[in-house]
């Protein structure tokens, strides 16, 4: 084994590409210097000290596992293959390092902190690979999907470049479609004092709006108090959070929190989404001082067993498949919510399987920590390097696969296609859906 | 050669304790007040509670899942750490030493059993190197300072178990024993040895993050 890259990069992405042409030596070294000196501390000089290289991190990677072992994607070579080499040269690397350097931060980690739970010390290394992408982001080399939604963030406040109006429009036509089954049922807009704000990713608006047709019936089903606001400020996704554009990462929940504070509700819940809840509940709140967040955040996985148990909404007739449950690691290594989860699952479900590992201990999806927002030009190899999901997936049995996140869901409906698994996909929210009592319309009644 | 040998018996000694020690308190301070400075958020976050937490989980043998994958290695690992400071603290000739010095002393261990205790060191310390230079993940991260730490154990415990048996040149390889000793006491502190005090301290960050925060288990 050298130690030489496994494969030499081919120069594919137009965004890399173009800002590597703009990079000169000074530049790079300057960057790199900056972010490495000064805008880290202790904590990142103890990383890079206390590692004894033991190689015991190897183990928790999907992507060395998936990748029949590759040292290249345990996660210390992600470390020893950016990190120490721009230390050992004081950031005086090539261009040819770096969108190797790009590839690995971006497209070879999850950021999803597996490996800090079998690295014996607890070394982050998700942080340290955040740091190159923010170097990178810095250099202006961020791939080119990913930073198209940090652009979007930038001017619009939401991921999917949805308009005001688009948005406003969006809720209301879901309004106007679930008045038809359910009565009086109302998408509250902007409702000021409300128990809760319900928020979403853009991408539900933007394509999944049939999500927000849903909660809008459980929240009706269950006699909620709440609402959505109208104005920037309701997407809690984060990309920017993930580039390593931290200002906008901060910008985006700052936005958010204020409008919860701008409607006074009590609460914010969100929609089954892992990064959002890891921008709002841990790292946005960071960057504009929160300790933690400023507002109770409740993940849907929290609120669906909190309606649950209360008895808020009532299961009509358990759902019958074979179901088994994904850990989105921005809940369950994130939050903790695996156990809710499951007891939720075994209220919904009369038949469910564990994956395993399972919990903490799962597997990530391949897709999340901005991986999958690369886009599709880097598909098959996302496929490639989460071959170690499928078979995990596989060896359940279950007709059914639950991924309570987005990312991990639509990554995961690329697994299954990809391995040709014979699973559906689903949302806890689908299945909840799908078996609860619902007030439905009755003309004249 | 006599001054030498009581410099290095007695000056010497004195030096390194210090330089390890005072070594160590100095680089502690400077952690404490630099997380002060730069990064003070950390304080907010760390909780003795899950610092303690996620430490005492890590020293259950074989309780982390981590460890669970990687038993030989983790076993002997754990056994190593421990021995590490066990056979130099209760070896009799070293306890004699200090009861010479300073009129204290403790229970030691058998010297039959130190001897045996010894060559343990020894195997753990070969078996990280062929680890080292057969596993390829393991392979792929070394570097020649990894094989200079190894080195830097070794010597002191391959002399002491020589300069017990007395076969060959006592003398030398006691002073060689003596300054190797030394050695390492004096170079933890600026070397990655220091992952005796850091090592703790990542822990109960990461303890911290997890217990408090993420309310997750992080072994």
């Amino acid at each position: 084994m050298t130690d030489a890259p496994s494969s030499v990069e081919k120069p594919t992405d137009p965004a890399i590409e173009s800002g590597l042409d703009r990079l000169t030596p000074d530049r790079i070294r300057q960057v790199i210097q900056q972010v490495l000196k000064k805008e880290t501390g202790p904590r990142f000089k103890a990383y890079v000290e206390t590692c004894m290289r033991c190689g015991l991190c190897a183990e928790a990677c999907s992507y060395f596992l998936s990748n029949d072992r590759d040292p290249q994607f345990m996660p210390a070579a992600k470390v020893k293959n950016t990190i120490w080499e721009m230390l050992k040269k004081d950031g005086d690397v090539s261009k040819d390092f770096l969108r190797r350097a790009v590839r690995i931060a971006h497209l070879e980690c999850n950021a999803c902190k597996r490996c800090a739970m079998y690295c014996p010390f607890g070394i982050d290394i998700a942080y340290l690979m955040l740091l190159v992408r923010r170097i990178c982001h810095k250099l202006e080399i961020t791939p080119q999907y990913i930073q198209d939604t940090v652009n979007s963030h930038s001017v619009t406040l939401n991921q999917m470049w949805v308009k005001d109006d688009e948005w406003i429009d969006t809720l209301q036509w879901q309004e106007e479609d679930a008045r038809d089954e359910f009565e009086d049922l109302q998408i509250p807009l902007d409702k000021v004092g409300a128990d809760i704000m319900y928020s979403v990713i853009a991408p539900e608006p933007k394509f999944q709006a049939g999500l927000i047709y849903q909660a809008a019936t459980m929240m009706h089903a269950a006699g909620m108090n709440w609402t959505m606001p109208s104005t920037p400020g309701w997407d809690n996704s984060n990309m920017a959070m993930y580039t390593g554009d931290n200002e906008i990462s901060g910008r985006i929940a700052r936005a958010f929190f204020e409008t919860a504070a701008r409607l006074r509700v009590k609460r914010i819940v969100m929609g089954e989404c892992g990064h959002a809840f890891r921008s709002v509940y841990d790292m946005g709140n960071r960057w504009n001082s929160w300790v933690m967040p400023p507002f109770e955040v409740v993940h849907a996985l929290a609120f669906y067993h909190e309606l649950l148990t209360q008895g808020r909404i009532t299961i009509k007739e358990k759902y019958k498949k074979k179901v088994t449950l994904h850990d989105p690691c921005n809940v369950s290594r994130g939050r903790g919510l695996h156990d809710k989860a499951r007891e939720v699952v075994n209220m919904v479900c009369e038949d469910f399987v564990e994956m395993t590992p399972n919990r903490e201990h799962n597997y990530c999806c391949g897709a999340g920590g901005g991986v999958i927002n690369c886009g599709p030009p880097y598909k098959s190899e996302r496929m490639v390097n989460n071959r170690v999901k499928a078979e995990q997936l596989a060896a359940t049995g279950a007709e059914v696969l639950i991924a309570p996140c987005h990312n991990c869901h639509s990554g995961l409906e690329d697994v299954i296609q990809y391995y040709d698994l014979k699973m559906e996909i689903k949302f806890l929210g689908d299945l909840i859906y799908e078996t609860m009592e619902k007030k439905i319309y009755e003309p004249g009644a | 050669m006599n001054s030498f040998i009581a410099f290095i018996m007695g000056p010497m000694v004195w030096i390194s304790v210090i330089i390890f020690l005072g070594g160590l308190t100095i680089k502690l301070v400077g952690i404490l007040r630099a997380v002060r400075q730069k990064e003070p958020y950390i304080y907010s976050y760390v909780t003795l509670k899950h610092s303690l937490r996620s430490i005492g989980a890590w020293m259950i043998p074989f309780f982390p899942r981590s460890a669970r994958m990687s038993p030989v290695y983790y076993g002997i690992s754990y056994l190593f750490h421990i021995l590490l400071f066990l056979v130099p603290l209760f070896l009799a000739s070293h306890i004699v030493l200090i009861n010479e010095a300073f009129q204290i002393s403790w229970p030691a261990l058998n010297d039959q059993v130190a001897d045996w205790l010894t060559l343990g060191v020894i195997a753990a310390l070969i078996f990280f190197t062929v680890r080292r230079l057969m596993v390829p993940e393991v392979k792929f991260l070394t570097g020649a300072m990894d094989y200079v730490l190894i080195l830097l154990v070794l010597l002191p415990f391959l002399t002491g178990f020589l300069a017990y048996h007395q076969w060959v040149a006592y003398r030398w390889i006691t002073v060689i024993h003596i300054l190797s000793g030394e050695l390492v006491l004096i170079i933890i502190p600026f070397s990655r040895f220091s992952h005796m005090l850091t090592a703790p301290l990542t822990r109960a960050y990461m303890g911290s993050e997890f217990g408090h925060v993420r309310q997750a288990r992080d072994w």
